[in-house]
């Protein structure tokens, strides 16, 4: 989403408008947004505001999995797929998903409160499967804790 | 009998990030002390006497890149701590991180006083976002007690820190693209010369270790180098962090010694698998690196021993599959993975993992030809030629050794 500018200031601030801090920067602009995602006029700003081009921006933000290169769902759920996980039959976890979703890996809900990846292993192998949803992680995974932790996530959002 | 330590892991649990207090009460920073006193030189031998190698996965002995950096005559250098800690499998240094930061700025304390640093980085995965905030707040604390800042502890040594946030890119595990991500480019790998020791971070020499390798060198200059070697079995020294996981029954971090074997940590530390079977294979020090059978479990757990099998200790992980995974299966994700983090800079690696990944997925659904197995290899061969880091250098290393050792059930999965 395009993101208020006082608030990217005030980030840009922060780090001192240093090119150096292009990912730190990016990372904290996408932190505001719901959907998960800078859009491209934010991006073009900041770019603008650092004194570089957009495509200095772009290949950046292209590079890297922490920085979403499409919107995602208000709840972005990210599955591991690494091997340990694998071993821990991720993929009960991940057929449940899909149907209940009712969407595939790597897309989105209709009314856009879920989306559904795949990640690369984010350490949390001790508790696999496990799963990130927004950043935090949820592990010793089983259908019935899958059902109950959407029906929270659903719940939340009739408040 | 408990077969884990506790001498690098000794404060876990022991105290939050918020009681500074109960850390030094602990026996903390007292390390720190004793380096202040004993002067870089000391800090160098004691290191070198516990034969302290770097816990990153290339097992490079710590004091070699420690004098190398003490001795660079540049005014301005860095130390750092990797902390992108992304191999599958991995996820003792998350622990070390969360559950005794402060040993860890210590340790980079030490290693800035050593090598006449003045500043020091940690570069923390973007996955581990809680344990960064965390550390600021370490930092800050350790400041507010002149651990940290000017002229530390009465002397005319100052050191601050910083906490940096990788974005995602396990490739940046690796010094150089780490480095590039810290500038603010494309973390991609550069031709390693010169080494980031020499020009690194803000093209300043910069010495890099592992999380582990600042803990390890904090626990020893605290208790003696001594203290430290006598933790291992059958006169191998030290104790390492392991990341225990996979079909195993009690998964987690442990702190093992030197020269206990493989049998050993599946089966007293980890409980055995869960279906109580001996284990098929296991997968030793990333997804990098090879296969262990079953039938080599006996192998001590040391640097030689594993060497001399073509095994890795590497990062310290142990993913363990019991008789229900396939091979082939598990080679799908490892290969797919690497697919994924390859940096896409040099051809060999950006094309490779992406036809290794290809070939073996033909594999898992029993449809592969003897061609495509005949080139599975020799994309492997120049895949391990001609890489230009080592992620597409290693990236086949598992393969390889699936071949070596379960050739037999990989070629069931061959179309006649």
């Amino acid at each position: 989403m395009e993101v208020n500018k006082e608030r990217v200031e005030e980030i840009l601030e922060q780090y001192d408008f240093r090119q150096d801090a292009l990912v730190p920067i990016l990372m904290d602009t996408q932190n505001l947004c719901d959907d998960h995602y800078v859009e491209e006029e934010t991006q073009r700003y900041i770019a603008r505001r650092l004194n570089l081009t957009y495509v200095d921006i772009y290949e950046v933000s292209s590079f890297f999995s922490a920085i979403n290169k499409a919107p995602k769902g208000k709840y972005h759920i990210q599955l591991c797929d690494s091997s340990v996980c694998r071993i821990n039959k991720k993929d009960i976890i991940e057929e449940y998903l899909e149907d209940v979703l009712g969407i595939r890996v790597g897309e989105t809900t209709a009314d856009k409160m879920f989306t559904l990846e795949h990640t690369p292993c984010f350490g949390a192998c001790d508790i696999s499967p496990a799963i990130r949803i927004n950043k935090k992680v949820y592990g010793h995974l089983t259908i019935q804790k899958v059902k109950q932790l959407l029906a929270e996530l659903r719940g939340a959002k009739d408040e | 009998m408990n077969k884990t330590r506790r001498l690098i892991s000794e404060y876990f649990d022991k105290y939050t990030v918020t009681e500074i207090d109960k850390y030094i009460d602990l026996g903390g920073f007292s390390g720190l002390k004793k380096a202040l006193k004993e002067g870089p030189d000391f800090v160098i031998d004691s290191i070198q006497k516990a034969e302290l190698r770097g816990r990153g996965g290339a097992a490079f002995p710590c004091f070699k890149k420690w004098t190398s950096a003490k001795n660079r005559p540049e005014p301005v250098k860095y130390v750092l701590v990797n902390a992108d800690e992304g191999e599958p499998g991995t996820f003792k240094d998350r622990d070390l991180l969360a559950k005794d930061p402060y040993r860890i700025i210590e340790g980079l304390i030490i290693a800035g006083y050593t090598t006449g640093a003045k500043e020091g980085y940690i570069y923390i995965r973007e996955e581990y976002d809680d344990i960064r905030r965390q550390m600021n707040e370490a930092i800050a604390l350790a400041k507010s007690r002149n651990f940290l800042g000017n002229n530390i502890l009465g002397t005319d040594f100052s050191f601050s820190i910083k906490a940096y946030t990788g974005a995602g890119a396990y490739v940046c595990g690796e010094n150089t693209a780490l480095i590039e991500s810290m500038h603010g480019n494309v973390g991609r790998p550069r031709v390693k010369t010169p080494r980031v020791g020499e020009r690194g971070l803000f093209d300043k020499p910069t010495m890099v270790n592992n999380v582990e390798t600042y803990a390890c060198v904090a626990a020893i200059m605290n208790h003696g180098w001594e203290a430290y070697a006598n933790q291992g079995l059958n006169g191998h020294k030290g104790t390492k962090m392991i990341s225990l996981c996979g079909n195993i029954m009690r998964p987690g971090v442990y702190e093992v010694p030197f020269g206990i074997t493989v049998k050993e940590i599946i089966e007293e530390i980890g409980g055995g698998t869960r279906d109580l079977s001996l284990g098929k294979f296991i997968q030793s020090g990333g997804a990098s690196c090879a296969l262990i059978p079953y039938t080599h479990f006996d192998t001590p757990y040391t640097y030689d021993d594993f060497k001399k099998k073509g095994f890795d200790i590497g990062s310290g992980s142990i993913v363990v599959a019991n008789g229900n995974v396939r091979v082939v299966d598990y080679l799908s994700s490892v290969s797919g993975f690497f697919e994924h983090e390859s940096c896409g800079k040099c051809t060999p690696c950006r094309e490779g993992t992406k036809r290794m990944h290809e070939i073996i997925d033909d594999l898992c659904l029993n449809r592969a030809s003897d061609q495509q197995v005949n080139r599975l290899f020799e994309i492997a061969d120049s895949m391990m030629d001609s890489s230009l880091c080592g992620l597409g250098q290693t990236a086949p290393t598992a393969t390889l050794s699936a071949f070596k050792h379960f050739k037999e059930e990989i070629m069931e999965s061959v179309t006649k």
